[in-house]
């Protein structure tokens, strides 16, 4: 009885702003914006654009492929930038910590989407689903270190501890991806075959550029709409573990009462 | 305020010289709030008792005061250095001897106790002194801590601690498996390091050691400190 | 106390507990070895086993830097050890080097062990200026693998189930290691038909590494072992 009088009326103070959803005015534009733009990408990748002179239809598929690959290398630019506005000054402001946490995971979503997406690229272009060069293996090497990051974000501990552990991980990270770039770049530059098939440049003109710069903006709306959301989210999951910090509190201390009193 | 010196304490007891200032401290082990608004402090030369039931929070109160365990609410000093902000000064001063001993299994006692000494300089002699305070210069020295006693480790652990030059002796159930003889010569080592100017805070089962080795219990139940009088107001019953 | 000062305190205790238990002697230069003797029931060919031997070479040096590791902080977590040295309030700074350098003093062992076994067992053969160009990448190949193998160990140490995501933090980051100093020990082995001078710019590949995990360990230990 005391527990639940003692909780009511601290309920709508201590979570802050948003106690119901993680929509505000922007996002739902925004939200609205992304299904358009989408709406205008499959409209123009699948229809207006014509297919490739050598490459046929196959080359619908870069319209998806460039847009995640912009998006995840994206993501993680902005986890490594808000990780090092976490650990800088101390500022310990969890949003931050939030932001990291928020684009990594879609960031890992959009780079197996970038990996599957050019594999069936490049098994309809050049009949190989996998090619052995910096940028593809480098993208492959990105996706198994978020996962790892994804995974040390899960450790526990409080919620300061999970910031600086993970924010000084993805920091790490920004050392290793460019090591492992130039690593692979250096090695398959000495082995000097089938350049050809392991070039993803492709010339393009008019409505198909437009096409991927029309897919690029529509992913990267959907980007900037999920982290919004997301980090909502991750700041509603803390302050329910705050929250349940204080039932928490006000049960032991309950406990501890009980025991004072039978002491005596 | 005027200090007070209790007449039965050990010489160097005064109540102006705080070491450890605990207010309404909330600490989380996890997601379970081991410490629920522990408020305490000690001044430099008690020995506290702290009591309480298992579970109740005295070995998280005792690593908060190590500076080991962040302060998830309210505010702390640890001779002198706030818990929030200055974590690593409150470490180098202070000793924890927890359900662990920190000891290097395959290193002998005297190579544990050196290589702890050394991480604050102590010369040959120092680290000498320490291993025969705790009696362990003699046979024990040159034997692999992992072959030691429970007993024996946890004296190797003590002189580790002495080695360092702790300030405050922070000892979680440092009697556990020392025999009668064991916990006389460990109070006596606790007695002897507070005239050197420690300060002893002790978690323990062992009520005996209110009135011979305390200056002062407290009860830790539900996260929280209830403070008594001294050993005497405790043997008369008072709450 | 300077860091320097920890380090070669933290260093001198583990190599001095890898001597009294001789636990990488006596069992993880037997597993490399098997490791070797493994891959060539596997790859069952002596012209593909020459060819390939560098790059077997540092695989089960990887694969034994995974146990080494483990060692190096099973010792730390046995009994409380690295809660007390952050009890302490010691340098991680100090600590990260002091175990960075014994990791790398046994890792040299370690390979020391397994080039010889590719001499013997796949037909290696380093001709005389390789042995120079092999020594120019041991070296900072060594260092850049104990210095990432002490930091995600350290991250990776203790208990909840944190060990098995050793493997998953540090074998991607590694993968610069085997790619420049498999490049560069085939120039030195001239396997495959690799110059000798063709192993210089790997080299520096390893150089870059091993400085960069250096200063970014040394500043991201401490963080990383809190609790």
């Amino acid at each position: 009885m005391a527990i639940t009088a003692h909780t009511d009326s601290r309920s709508s103070t201590d979570t802050g702003r948003r106690t119901r959803s993680t929509g505000t005015r922007f996002t739902r534009a925004l939200g609205i914006a992304t299904i358009v733009l989408f709406a205008a990408v499959a409209l123009f990748g699948l229809l207006i654009s014509p297919a490739d002179i050598t490459q046929g239809e196959s080359v619908r598929i870069l319209y998806i492929h460039v847009g995640t690959v912009w998006v995840a290398y994206l993501a993680f630019v902005v986890t490594a930038v808000s990780s090092a506005a976490y650990l800088w000054k101390r500022t310990t402001s969890l949003t931050w910590d939030r932001i990291a946490g928020s684009s990594a995971e879609i960031g890992v979503l959009f780079m197996a989407v970038t990996l599957l997406a050019g594999s069936l690229w490049g098994r309809l272009s050049w009949g190989t689903f996998w090619v052995w060069d910096a940028r593809v293996t480098t993208t492959a090497f990105l996706f198994i270190t978020y996962v790892g990051y994804l995974a040390v974000r899960g450790l526990g501990g409080s919620h300061q501890q999970r910031a600086r552990r993970s924010a000084v991980v993805a920091l790490l990270a920004v050392l290793e991806i460019p090591l492992v770039h130039f690593s692979v770049k250096l090695w398959r530059s000495v082995h000097q075959e089938a350049s050809v098939a392991g070039s993803t440049d492709v010339t393009l003109d008019g409505s198909m550029l437009f096409s991927l710069v029309l897919a690029t903006v529509a992913f990267t709306a959907f980007y900037v709409w999920f982290v919004l959301h997301r980090q909502r989210v991750m700041a509603m999951q803390d302050a329910l573990d705050d929250k349940g910090l204080d039932y928490a509190l006000v049960e032991r201390r309950a406990e501890g009462a009980q025991s004072v009193r039978g002491n005596i | 305020m005027e200090p007070l010196v209790d007449p039965d304490a050990p010489a160097g007891v005064t109540t102006t010289d705080p070491v450890v200032e605990l207010v309404d401290v909330v600490a989380v082990l996890g997601s379970f709030p081991a410490l629920a608004g522990a408020s305490l402090v000690v001044n430099r030369g008690e020995i506290v008792l702290l009591r309480g039931p298992n579970g109740a929070g005295k070995s998280t109160l005792l690593r908060v005061c190590a500076g080991l365990v962040p302060l998830a609410r309210g505010e702390g000093r640890v001779v002198g250095c706030d818990l929030r902000t200055q974590r690593q000064a409150v470490r180098q001063r202070v000793g924890l001897l927890g359900h662990a001993n920190g000891l290097y299994t395959d290193l002998t006692v005297r190579e544990n106790v050196t290589f702890w000494g050394a991480t604050v300089g102590a010369s040959t002699d120092e680290i000498n002194a320490s291993l025969e305070r705790l009696g362990l210069a003699a046979r024990l020295a040159d034997i692999p801590v992992g072959r030691l006693s429970a007993g024996q480790k946890r004296r190797t652990a003590l002189a580790c601690l002495v080695a360092r030059r702790s300030q405050v002796w922070l000892l979680d159930e440092p009697h556990a498996g020392l025999d009668a003889a064991g916990r006389d010569d460990l109070d006596a080592t606790l007695r002897t390091a507070v005239q050197s100017g420690a300060t002893v805070i002790v978690a323990s089962h062992e009520l005996e050691r209110a009135g011979s080795l305390a200056t002062r219990v407290v009860d830790v139940i539900g996260g929280q400190v209830h403070e008594h009088g001294g050993p005497e107001a405790e043997s008369t019953g008072a709450g | 106390m300077s860091v320097f000062r920890i380090a070669r305190l933290v260093a001198a205790k583990d190599l001095r507990i890898e001597r009294r238990s001789r636990v990488v002697i006596n069992q993880v230069l037997p597993f490399a070895a098997l490791v070797m003797v493994l891959f060539a029931f596997a790859l069952d060919n002596d012209d593909t086993l020459e060819r390939v031997s560098p790059g077997l070479i540092w695989l089960a040096t990887i694969f034994s830097l995974l146990v080494v590791v483990q060692r190096s902080f099973a010792i730390e977590t046995a009994d409380g050890a690295l809660d007390a040295i952050r009890v302490a309030g010691v340098d991680p700074a100090g600590v990260f080097l002091g175990k960075s350098i014994a990791l790398a003093l046994q890792l040299l062992v370690l390979e020391a062990l397994l080039t010889v076994l590719a001499v013997v067992l796949y037909q290696a053969e380093p001709s005389g200026s390789g042995v120079l160009v092999l020594f120019a990448t041991v070296l900072p190949a060594t260092c850049g693998l104990a210095f990432v193998g002490t930091l995600y160990g350290g991250l990776a140490a203790g208990t909840k189930g944190r060990e098995t995501l050793l493997p998953l933090l540090l074998f991607p980051v590694v993968a610069p290691v085997l790619i420049g100093a498999t490049r560069a020990t085939e120039a030195a082995l001239g396997a495959g038909g690799a110059a000798t001078s063709e192993g210089w710019p790997w080299i520096g590949l390893l150089m870059i590494f091993a400085a960069l995990f250096g200063v970014g360990g040394t500043l991201a230990f401490g963080p990383l072992i809190e609790e």
